[in-house]
């Protein structure tokens, strides 16, 4: 086992990181997640596995590196907070248009626009329906503790090398900023070119040799019949992920007669009121979807048949509500609680909205 | 005398001239008169006598070159617009001992790229750019480019391009040759053999000093557009001596004198 230190959230991605074997950041300042590349460029990284840390001259230089970097088959990450990711997002439909692994980090704060440095989870749309041009996913990791943003770097990478897909994980300020016991991994080196070759000599850019053809690493398709083969392709294999990736975890559902559900910080904050209605007698459990893409939508029509209705509670107006439905199909009342431009609900406010609901149904 | 016969001819010693390895036998998309085929050409080249292949990745814009990849025989990284000088960035940092070079037009470097090329070339990335500057956006149709003539007539100047309206001509590479990362700055053309000759040594410079560590080399090719400028491929030449070389002279801009790791670091400090 790992040691045990007390971090910061984003800390615990720039430690994760230099300690899964990561070649390369690169990445722009930006308020609530300014300290993973400070960690990083204090930690020197460089000196001991080697990692390339670079600070970019944009979010859209930092997201064309890890084109870059990602088609030599080298394991790369960036990290932004909500109007960076949102310059980044014609490179991401490239990184899932050529089908390249990366690692991209959302420390959501509140929008639109500039809007706040403040804690928000209004980013869900855009990384769960595409946010970039064109038919693509990402895999969307969101963790609800410091622990989890130390585990899902990792986890973040094993899947998009496994499926050949960028990974983000989505969090907010909340478990950026916030300060927790982390038990951090045992460090791995980073992948030798032996290893490279063979995770990734299919298709990486590491020089055309005699023994094979040159690799190209491309999104463009002139022939229309094939681009929507590669199409096809990208969509079955967006299938298999939902099929095999779905991650979540439950709080007092067996029971259940109402449930939340809620993801990242939301998911802590329903935590609590789970407890406040249970202590009045009220069943109300948790479903928190750990990848918010895919989506728990197969559990949660099973849990539709169970409990009498759904509250999603986001830090947004109301986006991943949507999904819920989806999941509920009509069968049970779905409504939506949430505050947002940067202001966090407290448990006693959550719970009040969820009486309500079970009131009223809305 | 018995009569010389073709087989007779066709034999290794007689050989006085070859299509490089590198190039592969796809045929290339660029209009009659384009620049563009001459300069894969010497950049395959320069790859075969450098003995660099298995080492080279190339990085090709969006523009007209985008399919650069289907003509030379290396591996390549298609970049989305103006963004080369990043992914080359990343790629020579993460394999220090390979060749890496970015192939870019005008509104890809010079426009929506302006601020990549100018902080690759800024950090001083052991890269070589090959800058192929033609006037004007060919791939979409022969739109303005930022480095369009003042009164050259474009799909998007169609009365000319004039100041008020359009902003002057950017001579980007007179920029990037201030920046102190940057060791080589050349502008060379290939309307003739004369100066292929010339353009090809400027690229081989270029790839040349990836081995030293020097910093950015790059190299601006002033090119036609025959079908841009809706002129044939004579024309077109006889347009850009006649224009194009008053407003962007031929020959080197910089050429420091480092030529080690060690010398940069003190030029730098
Ligand atoms: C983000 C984005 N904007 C616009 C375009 C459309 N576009 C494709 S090529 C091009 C201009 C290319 O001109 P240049 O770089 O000079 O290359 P040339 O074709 O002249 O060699 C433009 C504007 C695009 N592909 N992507
Ligand atoms: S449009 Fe211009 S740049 Fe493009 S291939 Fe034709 S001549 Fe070359
Ligand atoms: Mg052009």
């Amino acid at each position: 086992m790992g040691e045990l230190k007390l971090m910061k959230g984003n800390e615990a991605i720039a430690e994760a990181a230099m300690r899964c074997g990561c070649d390369g950041y690169f990445g722009y300042p930006i308020t609530p997640q300014s300290e993973i590349m400070e960690t990083l460029m204090l930690a020197k990284p460089w000196e001991t596995t080697g990692m390339v840390v670079l600070q970019a001259e944009s979010e859209v230089a930092s997201i064309n590196m890890l084109y870059g970097g990602a088609s030599c088959g080298k394991k790369v990450m960036t990290s932004s907070s909500s109007p960076g990711i949102s310059l980044m997002l014609e490179g991401i439909s490239y990184l899932a248009g050529a089908e390249l692994p990366c690692l991209i980090v959302n420390v959501v704060r509140g929008g639109p626009g500039l809007g706040t440095i403040q804690p928000s989870q209004a980013d869900y749309f855009q990384t769960t329906k595409g946010g970039g041009h064109g038919d693509y996913q990402v895999i969307a990791l969101a963790p609800a503790s410091v622990q989890e943003m130390n585990d899902f770097v990792g986890l973040g990478f094993d899947l998009a090398f496994k499926y050949r897909i960028p990974s983000l994980i989505l969090t907010d300020g909340v478990i950026g900023q916030m300060m927790e016991k982390v038990i951090v991994a045992e460090s791995k080196p980073r992948w030798t070119d032996a290893e490279i070759k063979k995770i990734s000599g299919t298709w990486a850019t590491t020089g055309k040799t005699k023994d094979r053809e040159r690799h190209v690493i491309t999104s463009l398709n002139l022939e229309s019949e094939k681009q929507e083969i590669h199409n096809h392709h990208l969509q079955a294999k967006y299938r298999e992920i939902e099929v095999n990736e779905v991650r979540f975890e439950e709080f007092q559902t067996k029971d259940a007669e109402y449930l939340y559900v809620a993801y990242g910080s939301s998911a802590r904050i329903c935590q609590k009121s789970v407890q406040l209605a249970r202590a009045k007698g009220i069943k109300v459990g948790l479903l928190r979807p750990i990848t918010v893409w895919p989506y728990p939508t197969v559990r949660l029509s099973e849990l539709a048949n169970q409990v009498k209705g759904m509250l999603a509670v986001e830090m947004s107006a109301g986006q991943m509500v949507y999904d819920v439905r989806l999941a509920a199909n009509g069968k049970i009342p779905v409504s939506h609680f949430g505050r947002y431009g940067g202001v966090i609900p407290s448990p006693d406010e959550v719970l009040v909205a969820m009486e309500k609901f079970i009131k009223e149904g809305k | 005398m018995a009569a010389i016969e073709i087989k007779d001819i066709i034999k290794k010693e007689n050989l006085v001239y070859g299509k490089t390895k590198i190039l592969t036998d796809n045929i290339m998309h660029y209009c009659p008169g384009c620049s563009h085929g001459v300069i894969h050409k010497i950049v395959a080249e320069v790859i075969e006598e450098l003995g660099i292949q298995e080492k080279t990745i190339g990085v090709s814009p969006v523009g007209c070159s985008v399919l650069a990849y289907n003509y030379l025989d290396i591996d390549w990284q298609q970049a989305a617009h103006g963004r080369a000088p990043a992914l080359a960035t990343a790629t020579k940092r993460l394999l220090p001992d390979h060749y890496v070079f970015t192939y870019q037009g005008d509104g890809d470097l010079a426009s929506i790229g302006t601020a990549e090329i100018l902080h690759a070339c800024n950090r001083g990335e052991n890269i070589t750019v090959i800058f192929v500057n033609n006037a004007i956006y060919g791939m979409t149709g022969g739109q303005m480019a930022p480095t369009t003539l003042m009164g050259m007539a474009t799909a998007t100047s169609p009365y000319g391009r004039e100041a008020a309206l359009h902003g002057y001509p950017l001579k980007i590479t007179e920029l990037i040759a201030q920046l102190p990362g940057v060791a080589y700055v050349t502008r060379q053309s290939v309307q003739t053999p004369a100066a292929v000759r010339k353009a090809k040594k400027a690229i081989k410079k270029g790839f040349e000093n990836q081995d030293k560590k020097i910093g950015t080399s790059f190299i601006e090719i002033v090119s036609t557009c025959s079908s841009g400028w809706k002129l044939s491929p004579v024309d077109s030449n006889r347009w850009m001596e006649e224009h194009m070389f008053k407003f962007y002279p031929l020959g080197d801009l910089k050429d420091s004198e480092r030529n080690s790791e060690e010398e940069y670091k003190k030029y730098i400090e």
